[in-house]
């Protein structure tokens, strides 16, 4: 069996006897004879490193990791440099609690300070949290620190994530209040239907830039019709998407939330990931979690410190904003790590690839006869097609180790691409197609 | 520790000077020596209905945050909007660093003169 | 030290991408900002975030005493093990029947902690402990309201409680019933019963508690809660202590929590990412959230997907190697190393509770703070200057001046008898000259930051100068 205790048999009976026992048993006298357990676990016997390995690496083994992956729905399979999965396996980083001491967590702190600044640059906010869960739990917590006594409503666009929705849905059922759905038209927000949803008790509106669809909406009439009825706009963005799209600044957000996973995080089967959170000042004891500060210490030095923890529930218990303490550090320290080693110019290369390659695609599947848009609009890195035999060519697909489309609505599947697919592998991807619907 | 024997005061550690029918509401010195160094205030906006011995706010220190709680019922007639930018005035001048003033007041019988405050805090101290 | 941002030289950068081999598409809206990115090389990179690292503590780098932390050591083959790319490079949407290595990661987990916990379900969807309680406190409501019971409105919480707790069970809807401990730190068994009623929805407890003693009156405050028709939650931060010797579903709990990444070894990241699987008995399985995308709609869903997954594969491949020799084994070792320690201590420093305790302990020093005027924050401090990480402080909230420690049981004899030397030598500091102390640490990284100003004029983001 394997086990990490130190203590060898004559230490532990030792120390045993330092403390005036004779049994091991001794240290349960508290618990009642009825309730401790007699019978060993039924789990299996512990293993030697070795054997674990073995035994991980045969699950492992059970999954098929396909080569080209095009599908996206909220895991995007970016490139991830070397040096971004090397860095966060640092021992200190990985081990070490939250930053509560700071005289020994500068390393830490300052990491999570650097990670708000980058996500303030990228979306123009002024202020971000050190993050929250994913991207679902971002917009819930969005969502929260909306509402106040006079309005409770959370109004959420059908074109937001599924998992998104369900999560906001989760967390206003927690709080005894209400989350109305907004339809879509062609694919978007309809604007029109929006503008009567937002009555005197609606407290925010969120939307999704790009949305589920991959659909670019026009978020910034949409935020100014969710100002003109005095509710907050929370805008859910594709982080590495505004090195070229407008800003949640510029497009009026007053809380910007996102799923981080694609600055550097592997999609992992869903996580771990990380929730993006950022708002502007005025807001900024709102905003839930974390939030690292700059101040001094006593000697004048330049020190960082968990700021604002008066917002928190380790001081304000039950009148906290939200129960969150821990959080996705590490995530958040790779997603730094990440924009630092992109740089200005590969973040926005990058972002620009992953809109080339996507229409590349876009525009060869459509070529294909029988294969067209369901819907018109400008999209980013996702679209929905239409064809026959949806089954066979993600079947067909799959064979090929591709990764196809996520297949939505009657015959619709919702294709992505990143700047990771190659043209070749493209190519190949739509041959496969084509082959599949000219049988 | 400082009390103003010409005040009223509210269990709450909050004092109240009316005057022309305007009471003007602050924290005693009791109070922001208990809190520590305030960070930051919310305050109401005027217009708003305050409530004897309900929440009208907050005011934040590093380590605690405290609901103000209002001494008198009625209409907030000001705020003290000086206070956003400098919560410390409410330690370094808790009596001259009035939190609102209230028209319309009512519900003025609980509160307590200087004496009977001082005992209240010699007790809680 | 430098941010990244002052390093920034204009122009700089890796070459990480080839030249796009598809033609370029313009989308019609465009940014304006300017991107003020760090521009880099990746030695600058590599150089930066290892002088970080230098600045942390981690588990490997000392003693981490961090009570109702369990800052216990992290395997790195659990490492190794999520980083195989048959796990990392696995959409979450992949056809079943290509996912059959992560489904099985998530079925044993289950299986292996139901175990544990002496549940009959689990969910590995909640992503940290505080996510953990908010998922099953919400079953506690589903139960309710499957029912017609809306008159359950209150949650009880004990006043030695996490933060966590209360704050939770206000996310959920509820009112906040704080009941006084007894002076052993123990619930109150005439204050629970004053607080039970027609409207209790349920009670959040940890056990062993947060003062480290395990609740020996346990069944009588599950059967109390029951009979008045509530339910009861179990916070599994103490997990620790009872693996293997009493199980949480044996104490009478409905539903509970259990911190991956305190109890089963995952690191904590320097605040995350967590996992806080949840576990409930039979009846309360049909509560249990899932993933719109990936199972369909009709269920509670507290993020999206299936959770932490890469978590879960660590703490599985923890469980795989202790098994249920060294499960038991792990939290006998946690509660002797604590018992070991704490008698080690005292002589100098006062326990709260001078008896056998369970993983974790909990000194009051108000008497020393009267006798010398050095507070619990001066000696945390001074452990800083010698290498320790401080215990938690003031904390739970009943023990004024406490120091919580939590020595873990991946800790040796001969780091236990270190931590004990120090802590006496900074006892007779105190005696000696505690204006010293008033004024630690002296030899850290920075020595202490003034939070007043952090929180009056917040500064959350470098700007250029």
């Amino acid at each position: 069996m394997g086990s990490y205790v130190p203590g060898t048999l004559s230490e532990r009976q030792q120390m045993l006897k330092a403390i005036g026992m004779e049994r091991e048993d001794a240290l349960y006298a508290d618990v009642p004879a009825q309730m401790l357990l007699t019978e060993p676990l039924n789990i299996p016997s512990g293993m030697s490193e070795l054997e674990v390995r073995s035994k991980m690496e045969a699950i492992a083994a059970e999954n098929k990791v396909f080569q080209t992956v095009l599908r996206g729905a909220g895991a995007y399979d970016h490139y991830i440099p070397s040096i971004v999965k090397y860095i966060p396996n640092k021992e200190e980083f990985l081990t070490a609690y939250t930053p509560y001491q700071a005289e020994m967590s500068q390393g830490i702190l300052q990491s999570i300070f650097e990670y708000q600044t980058m996500i303030c640059q990228l979306t123009g906010m002024d202020v971000s949290n050190a993050s929250v869960y994913d991207g679902a739990t971002a917009a819930a917590e969005a969502a929260a620190m909306c509402r106040d006594r006079k309005r409770s409503v959370t109004l959420v666009s059908a074109a937001l994530h599924p998992d998104a929705i369900n999560t906001i849905r989760t967390y206003c059922y927690g709080a005894n209040a209400e989350m109305r759905i907004v339809p879509c038209k062609d694919g978007k927000t309809d604007l029109a239907a929006l503008k009567e949803m937002l009555t005197p008790d609606v407290a925010s509106f969120v939307l999704q830039q790009p949305n589920f669809f991959g659909q670019l909406e026009d978020a910034k009439a949409i935020g100014e019709a969710v100002h003109e009825a005095k509710a907050m706009f929370v805008l859910s963005c594709d982080p590495l998407s505004l090195a070229i799209l407008p800003t949640p600044k510029e497009l009026g957000a007053d809380v910007m939330v996102g799923e981080g996973q694609c600055l550097g995080l592997p999609i992992a089967w869903g996580g771990p990931y990380l929730g993006i959170m950022a708002t502007t000042e005025k807001h900024m004891r709102k905003l839930p979690g974390r939030i690292v500060g700059e101040t001094h210490d006593d000697a004048g030095n330049k020190a960082y410190v968990l700021s604002l923890q008066a917002r928190e529930q380790h001081i304000r218990r039950e009148k906290a904003s939200s129960n969150i303490c821990s959080n996705e550090a590490l995530c958040a320290l790779t997603a730094g790590l990440y924009m630092a080693t992109m740089g200005p110019e590969g973040m926005r290369e990058a972002a620009r690839q992953t809109t080339a390659k996507a229409h590349y695609l876009q525009s060869e599947l459509c070529k294909l006869p029988g294969v067209s848009m369901k819907y018109a609009g400008e999209f980013y890195q996702e679209f929905v097609t239409v064809m026959p035999k949806r089954e066979a060519v993600l079947a067909a697909l799959e064979e090929a180790g591709i990764l196809g489309g996520l297949p939505l609505g009657e015959n619709e599947i919702l294709w992505c691409a990143t700047e990771k697919n190659t043209k070749a592998e493209l190519d190949r991807a739509v041959a496969i197609v084509k082959e599949v619907l000219a049988k | 520790m400082t009390i103003i024997p010409d005040l009223k005061y509210a269990k709450s550690h909050e004092w109240v000077k009316e005057e022309g029918g305007i009471a003007t509401v602050g924290i005693t010195d009791f109070a922001q020596d208990a809190l520590g160094d305030v960070v930051f205030i919310n305050l109401p906006e005027a217009g708003d209905e305050v409530v004897a011995g309900e929440s009208f706010g907050d005011v934040e220190s590093v380590k605690a945050v405290s609901d103000l709680v209002s001494p008198v019922s009625g209409i907030v007639k000001a705020v003290n909007e000086e206070l956003i930018d400098a919560p410390e005035m409410l330690n370094s001048d808790p009596y001259g660093a009035w939190i609102i003033k209230v028209e319309q007041v009512t519900d003025r019988e609980e509160l307590l003169d200087a004496d009977d405050y001082e005992a209240l805090c010699a007790e809680e101290g | 030290m430098k941010l990244i941002f002052e390093k920034s030289v204009p122009g700089r950068h890796s070459s990480l991408l080839p030249a796009c081999d598809v033609p370029a598409y313009e989308l019609p809206k465009k940014r304006q900002a300017s991107l003020d990115l760090p521009e880099l090389c990746e030695n600058d990179i590599s150089r930066h975030y290892t002088q970080l690292c230098q600045r942390v503590h981690g588990v490997n780098c000392g003693f981490y005493p961090l009570g109702s932390c369990t800052m216990k050591y992290n395997p790195r083959i659990d490492e190794e093990m999520a980083a195989l790319p048959g796990f990392t490079n696995v959409h979450p949407l992949a056809p079943a029947s290509s996912v059959k290595g992560s489904k099985e990661v998530l079925e044993l987990a289950a299986k292996y902690l139901c175990e544990i916990s002496g549940m009959d379900g689990m969910t590995f969807q909640p992503a940290a402990g505080a996510h953990g309680e908010f998922t099953g406190v919400l079953l506690i409501k589903q139960y309710h309201d499957a029912r017609g019971d809306k008159a359950r409105t209150k949650i009880i919480v004990p006043d030695s409680a996490h933060g966590t707790n209360p704050a939770t069970a206000a996310m959920c809807g509820y009112d906040v019933v704080n009941v006084a401990s007894a002076p052993d730190g123990c619930v109150d068994l005439e204050a629970l019963k004053a607080a039970l009623g027609p409207d209790t929805a349920g009670l959040m407890l940890t056990n062993p508690n947060t003062v480290g003693i395990f609740d020996k009156n346990i069944l009588e405050i599950t059967r109390l809660v029951h009979e008045a028709g509530g339910l009861c939650y179990y916070d599994g931060a103490n997990l620790n202590a009872v693996m293997g010797h009493v199980r949480p579903g044996d104490m009478g709990f409905d539903c509970i929590h259990m911190n991956l990444h305190k109890t089963f070894a995952t690191p904590h990241g320097g605040g995350g990412p967590g996992a806080g699987a949840v576990g409930c008995k039979e009846f309360l399985k049909q509560f249990l959230p899932q993933s719109a995308l990936m199972q369909g709609e009709g269920h509670i869903q507290v993020r999206s997907f299936a959770g932490n997954f890469l978590v879960v594969v660590r703490a599985l491949t923890y469980l795989m190697t202790l098994g249920k020799e060294g499960i038991p084994e792990a939290s006998t070792n946690a509660v002797l190393n604590a018992n070991y320690l704490m008698q080690k201590i005292k002589g100098t420093f006062t326990p709260a509770f001078d008896r056998v305790c369970m993983h974790e302990f909990v000194l009051d020093l108000s008497e020393f703070k009267k006798e010398t005027g050095v507070s619990a924050l001066d000696v945390a401090k001074s452990l800083i200057d010698n290498g320790m990480h401080p215990p938690t402080m003031y904390f739970p909230l009943i023990v004024h001046e406490a120091l919580m420690l939590e020595p873990t049981e991946t800790e040796s004899k001969e780091t236990l008898d270190e931590a004990a030397e120090i802590f006496r030598k900074l006892f007779d500091l105190a005696h000696k000259d505690p204006e010293y102390m008033h004024h630690a640490p002296h030899h850290a990284q920075i020595g202490r930051p003034d939070e007043v100003a952090a929180a009056r004029n917040p500064v959350v983001r470098w700007t250029k100068a």
